[in-house]
């Protein structure tokens, strides 16, 4: 039977608070974080929240007895207590596949974190995650290669991949920067890595950086045995420079090249990954920007949501934060968005901040990579936190060794291998980390060294954002 | 004491990839991983190549994959008879993960000169 029209302004619970809704297979789940301003209800603030992020706006208007609104509407489902907060609580909302324009993560992050967030009645809002259903992921392409096929494409097996960034991060010529990446790989890292900020500045163009970078790897490679590769930084000022850059890495022969998905946008970073996969390429991912957006633990979009994401987006590899080093994040957190990356199904679980069950099916899965202030002592923690499968990157701990580039890689491969070693033989690596990496230095003066030069720094400060349980 | 007499010469040294930096490893410690890679429910398999084919994605398989191999001597046994037949070959431990369709891990045992 049709409406009528009857104009003005409804509470939006009344349309878009739907507490007996039983969410679909096929809907998007998203959890808020809601801080109302005050004296406005809980059941009116989720309302709107669903409202504005899917099909309201702030007055009924004519046009929308054109169409059903009750198939397409965002719905709040569900209302929690967030543990220990009085002022915020947990909205749960589904909403209809058929909002979302196929494999378009962009449009996804349009909707559900768009106006809504400037809302005035609200005072605070987070993201804090997001269900997507089968449907959705299997109509994005997801990570270009994969954990299984980047593993086979670089032979390596058994035990992290071992990376650093070149540094100085700016400044240096094509020449000087190749020399750097040469250092590092013949003392046995497997990948050297463009800073973020490198992209074609006036003191070390692009093509400079790349012709003398893949002499650096092909030179590196012969002479160890081993396979070596360095993340081409392809971000660029519109995506078709950023293509022109990708296709010259390729046309030099190198293995991976590398994106700034947040900085650069999910459009770029999924064209770019749909021509990686095409090409056969490798896709290191960083993510500049992401600490904006997911540091504050009342508003924003956490980061195992921007984690699903470009899982979705596609990537080979993304920065997830070391857990132990200088930069933010704490250990059960990071460890539930690092199952959002690699596994095929996440159960809901709290304690790690997983608010859904997700199953990825037979999505790829992508490396999770640690990098920024660790150093030789982490090496223990680092693999027992992230496991094989991961990519260690030590910037100040390779380059910072009194012999040099070379000395320092060596000094972290011989720990990273002695802690797999001893981690395979049944040992407690976090326990008897010391006795480890003694015991390896023994055959390694790079090591003894590095353990001697590092032995003070720790990077010791309370995490901003904790999950929210009851202490 | 000047700069420079502090200053290690570090050499490139050719490796073979996983344990590449580690010193040969004692009977018990190659006992240690091959006990684990059984452990963790992968499929022992013995490859080897003579050593100017390092690089090659596929090395010589060593008879075929034990399957289901839960026993640590055999799978020693058979390592030290793929060394006595190719003595200037390198010998590689691999755990293939039928999961994942990956090797869970890859060592080389006995380095061919």
């Amino acid at each position: 039977m049709s409406k009528k029209y009857d104009a003005g302004v409804k509470e939006y619970r009344d349309t878009y608070w739907t507490p007996d809704y039983v969410p679909l297979d096929t809907d998007l789940l998203a959890c808020f974080k809601c801080t109302g301003q005050e004296g406005v209800p809980r059941e009116e603030v989720a309302a709107a929240v669903a409202a504005e992020s899917s099909t309201g706006t702030w007055s009924t208007v004519w046009s929308e007895l054109l169409t059903d609104l009750e198939f397409y509407k965002g719905r709040c489902y569900r209302i929690e207590d967030v543990p220990g907060d009085k002022e915020s609580f947990y909205a749960f909302i589904a909403y209809p596949l058929d909002l979302f324009e196929e494999g378009s993560i962009t449009n996804v992050l349009t909707s559900l974190v768009g106006n809504v967030f400037g809302f005035k009645a609200l005072r605070h809002l987070r993201l804090e995650d997001i269900r997507f259903p089968m449907a959705f992921i299997k109509t994005c392409g997801g990570p270009p290669n994969g954990i299984v096929v980047e593993r086979d494409r670089l032979n390596k097996y058994g035990r992290p991949l071992l990376g650093c960034t070149i540094k100085p991060k700016l400044g240096l010529s094509g020449k000087n920067y190749g020399r750097v990446v040469y250092e590092c790989l013949r003392g046995g890292l497997d990948l050297t890595k463009d800073d973020e900020n490198i992209n074609s500045q006036p003191f070390q163009r692009w093509r400079e950086r790349f012709e003398f970078v893949a002499e650096a790897v092909k030179l590196a490679q012969q002479e160890t045995g081993e396979v070596k590769g360095h993340y081409l930084n392809c971000t660029a000022t519109t995506p078709e420079e950023m293509y022109e850059r990708a296709e010259f890495a390729k046309e030099l022969d190198m293995p991976i090249i590398m994106h700034d998905y947040i900085t650069g946008g999910f459009t770029a970073n999924t064209g770019l990954a749909n021509w990686c996969r095409k090409n056969g390429m490798l896709l290191h991912i960083h993510r500049a920007m992401h600490a904006v957006i997911d540091r504050h633990p009342k508003h924003g979009i956490h980061f195992r949501v921007l984690a699903k994401c470009l899982r979705l987006s596609g990537g080979d590899q993304l920065h997830t934060g070391t857990v132990v080093g200088k930069l933010e994040g704490d250990r059960q957190t990071t460890l539930g968005y690092i199952d959002n990356l690699r596994e095929s199904f996440v159960p809901e679980d709290r304690t790690r901040g997983n608010f859904f069950d997700q199953d990825w099916g037979s999505m790829p899965g992508v490396f999770a990579v640690a990098s920024g202030g660790i150093h030789v002592w982490h090496m223990p923690a680092l693999l027992a936190i992230f496991g094989d499968d991961s990519c260690l990157q030590f910037g100040g701990g390779t380059h910072g060794h009194p012999w040099g580039s070379a000395a320092g890689a060596a000094a972290n491969r011989v720990a990273l291998e002695a802690c797999v070693k001893a981690r395979n033989a049944g040992r407690e690596i976090e326990k008897e980390s010391r006795d480890i990496l003694m015991e390896a230095a023994k055959h390694s003066p790079e090591l003894a060294i590095a353990l001697d030069t590092w032995k003070e720094i720790k990077f010791e400060f309370d995490t901003v954002d904790k999950l929210d349980v009851q202490q | 004491m000047p700069f420079q007499s502090t200053v290690g010469d570090y050499q490139t040294v050719a490796t073979l990839e996983t344990f590449g930096f580690l010193p040969p490893m004692t009977q018990d410690e190659i006992y240690d991983q091959i006990a684990y890679i059984i452990a963790q429910g992968w499929s022992p398999v013995i490859e080897h190549v003579h050593p100017s084919g390092s690089m090659q994605t596929y090395w010589s398989y060593w008879k075929l994959p034990f399957f289901g191999e839960k026993d640590l001597n055999v799978v020693v046994n058979e390592l030290e008879a793929c060394h006595r037949a190719y003595p200037d070959h390198h010998v590689r431990m691999v755990g293939y993960d039928a999961y994942t369709q990956s090797q869970g891990t890859a060592f080389v045992v006995f380095e061919g000169r």
